[in-house]
């Protein structure tokens, strides 16, 4: 099964950590990133920039409504993702607890639901 | 012949198979009333089958095969039933005996903790319980389309999320383990500990509380926190006719008729707490087991062993802290080493105010204060605790005391 990991963590908090406690935290994402690629379950993963750089955008009445920020204001907010194949969901929480940003934050699981993929 | 017996006694592993051979709890569900209707008609006729598990597994995994025919979606699921086609039409043919391990499958799947609490409870009690919505809806003083819904959702989960129809590995098996224990507990205490209410209902819970004790026990020996938890649990019950009177009025343990005890679960339990114990157990329920074997023990109130129990509160307070067990380790502390020590315990919890909110705070404090006949701070505690309590049966012996000291 398919399912995307999202990296939820206060990026004030992240700030505030120690240059090399920064560099340490990416080398493991770099490792947890290798490790899941080997085992051929990595389908995708990326860090995103900032909150501070969203925009959000809506179309209501055919007109199109783009303003500064984030969809919702949170405590913790998205600050990346991996896209993995795993066995099922225990096996999904296992890999979940192996990204640093679950010890700072915490990871959402959501399965992806199966649709047609256009060719 | 007994066909509601036999119902009760195959019904869950012979489900906990056949959702691993379906992989789908309506389908599984479907499918063995399907085979039930069958055997209603054939067994009272022909006798039961040799092996009425085996029987019903095999007649529900046909039935569920001819409804896939008939709805017309067999040839879409053929594929991912594939596994389940007879062996003629494929090699891998998985065994239809049920085997031990897929009712613990179906345990640790309905109380998997990616499962909302209450979801956990309602899965538990309707799959492996097999009671109805109807009685688990009353059971919990909800609507049967809010319980109805809360198991769709959760059945929903565990085929969209893909929780695994497994047994935790082992690593993960001790804390999933609490998780289950977690369930048949609240379900006990969801049975005991309401004395307002539908009484039957109650006592139903309690019934299946320790039924689901007894078949862990039977499934998983070696685990310590087992056996410790169904002797809690057989050790508590066996007071329950001793603990309301004829009005339906609460009766402390102090005062209860002690020849009411139930003797048969008050031997079984204090056997599994020996054996809780000679496995190495010293967790939360094998520490309250043995709290309420000496209890048990004791053929009055004079001679409980109270050293004993406030010793053991002690350990349980050291490894699993929480106010509530402060608060019994205070009032054991009471009665072990008089109500001054007592009450100095209670009135640190009560100044460390997060059982402020607490009837039980107020009303042991109540009780250590009239011990030492402060009736007028008593009766103050006394008015502290009704102002917080809920159950009406404790509203009423809280007034009792209340009276008695007005007199």
């Amino acid at each position: 099964m398919q399912y995307l990991l999202l990296i939820y963590e206060n990026e004030k908090d992240w700030s505030a950590l120690p240059e090399e406690e920064r560099a340490r935290s990416f080398e493991e994402y770099m490792a947890f990133a290798g490790r899941l690629h080997a085992q051929g379950r990595l389908l995708a993963g990326e860090a995103l920039e900032s909150v501070e750089t969203a925009t959000t955008v809506r179309v209501r009445h055919g007109e199109t409504l783009a303003t500064d920020g984030p969809f919702a204001e949170t405590r913790e907010q998205l600050g990346g993702f991996f896209m993995v194949e795993a066995e099922d969901l225990d096996h999904a929480v296992r890999l979940a607890t192996e990204i640093p940003g679950a010890r700072l934050g915490a990871i959402e699981i959501r399965p992806v639901m199966p649709t047609p993929k256009p060719q | 012949m007994d066909l509601d017996r036999l119902y009760r006694e195959h019904r869950p592993r012979a489900l906990a198979t056949l959702i691993r051979l379906l992989g789908d709890f309506d389908r599984a569900e479907e499918a063995l009333q399907d085979a039930f209707a069958v055997a209603v008609e054939r067994w009272p006729r022909e006798g039961p089958p040799a092996n009425p598990r085996a029987w019903l597994v095999s007649t529900a995994r046909h039935k569920a095969l001819d409804r896939l025919r008939r709805e017309g979606t067999w040839s879409r699921k053929r594929e991912e039933l594939a596994y389940t086609a007879p062996a003629s039409e494929s090699p891998r043919e998985p065994s239809e005996e049920p085997f031990p391990d897929d009712m613990l499958r179906l345990i640790f799947t309905c109380c998997h903790p990616a499962l909302a609490p209450e979801a956990r409870i309602a899965l538990t009690l309707k799959t492996i319980c097999g009671l109805d919505v109807e009685q688990i809806a009353r059971a919990f003083l909800i609507s049967p389309p809010t319980l109805a819904q809360r198991l769709v959702r959760a059945k929903n989960k565990i085929r969209k999320a893909g929780i695994p129809y497994a047994v935790p590995e082992p690593g993960e098996l001790d804390e999933r383990l609490e998780g289950v224990l977690r369930v048949v507990y609240l379900v006990f205490n969801e049975g005991y500990a309401a004395t307002a209410g539908d009484h039957l209902v109650h006592r139903e819970l309690t019934a299946e509380a320790i039924r689901l004790g007894r078949l862990l026990h039977e499934l998983l020996p070696g685990e310590p926190e087992v056996p410790a938890l169904l002797a809690l649990m057989l050790l508590q019950d066996s007071r329950h006719a001793a603990r309301t009177d004829a009005a339906g009025d609460l009766v402390l343990l102090e005062e209860q008729d002690r020849s009411l005890w139930d003797r048969a679960s008050i031997r079984e339990g204090l056997e599994l707490v020996a054996e809780a114990l000679s496995r190495g157990g010293a967790g939360f329920y094998a520490l309250q087991a043995a709290i309420a074997a000496v209890h048990a023990r004791a053929t009055s109130p004079a001679d409980t062993d109270w050293p004993q129990i406030a010793g053991l509160y002690e350990l349980l307070l050291g490894r699993h802290p929480s106010p509530v067990v402060a608060l019994n380790r205070a009032v054991a502390v009471a009665m072990a080493r008089g109500p001054e020590t007592g009450l100095a315990l209670v009135d640190e919890l009560a100044a460390e105010g997060s059982l402020a909110g607490y009837h039980l705070l107020w009303s042991a404090r109540a009780d250590l204060l009239r011990r030492l006949g402060r009736r007028d701070e008593a009766a103050g505690a006394y008015r502290e605790a009704l102002k917080r309590v809920e159950v009406e049966a404790e509203r009423r012996f809280l007034e009792r005391r209340l009276g008695e000291l007005e007199r």
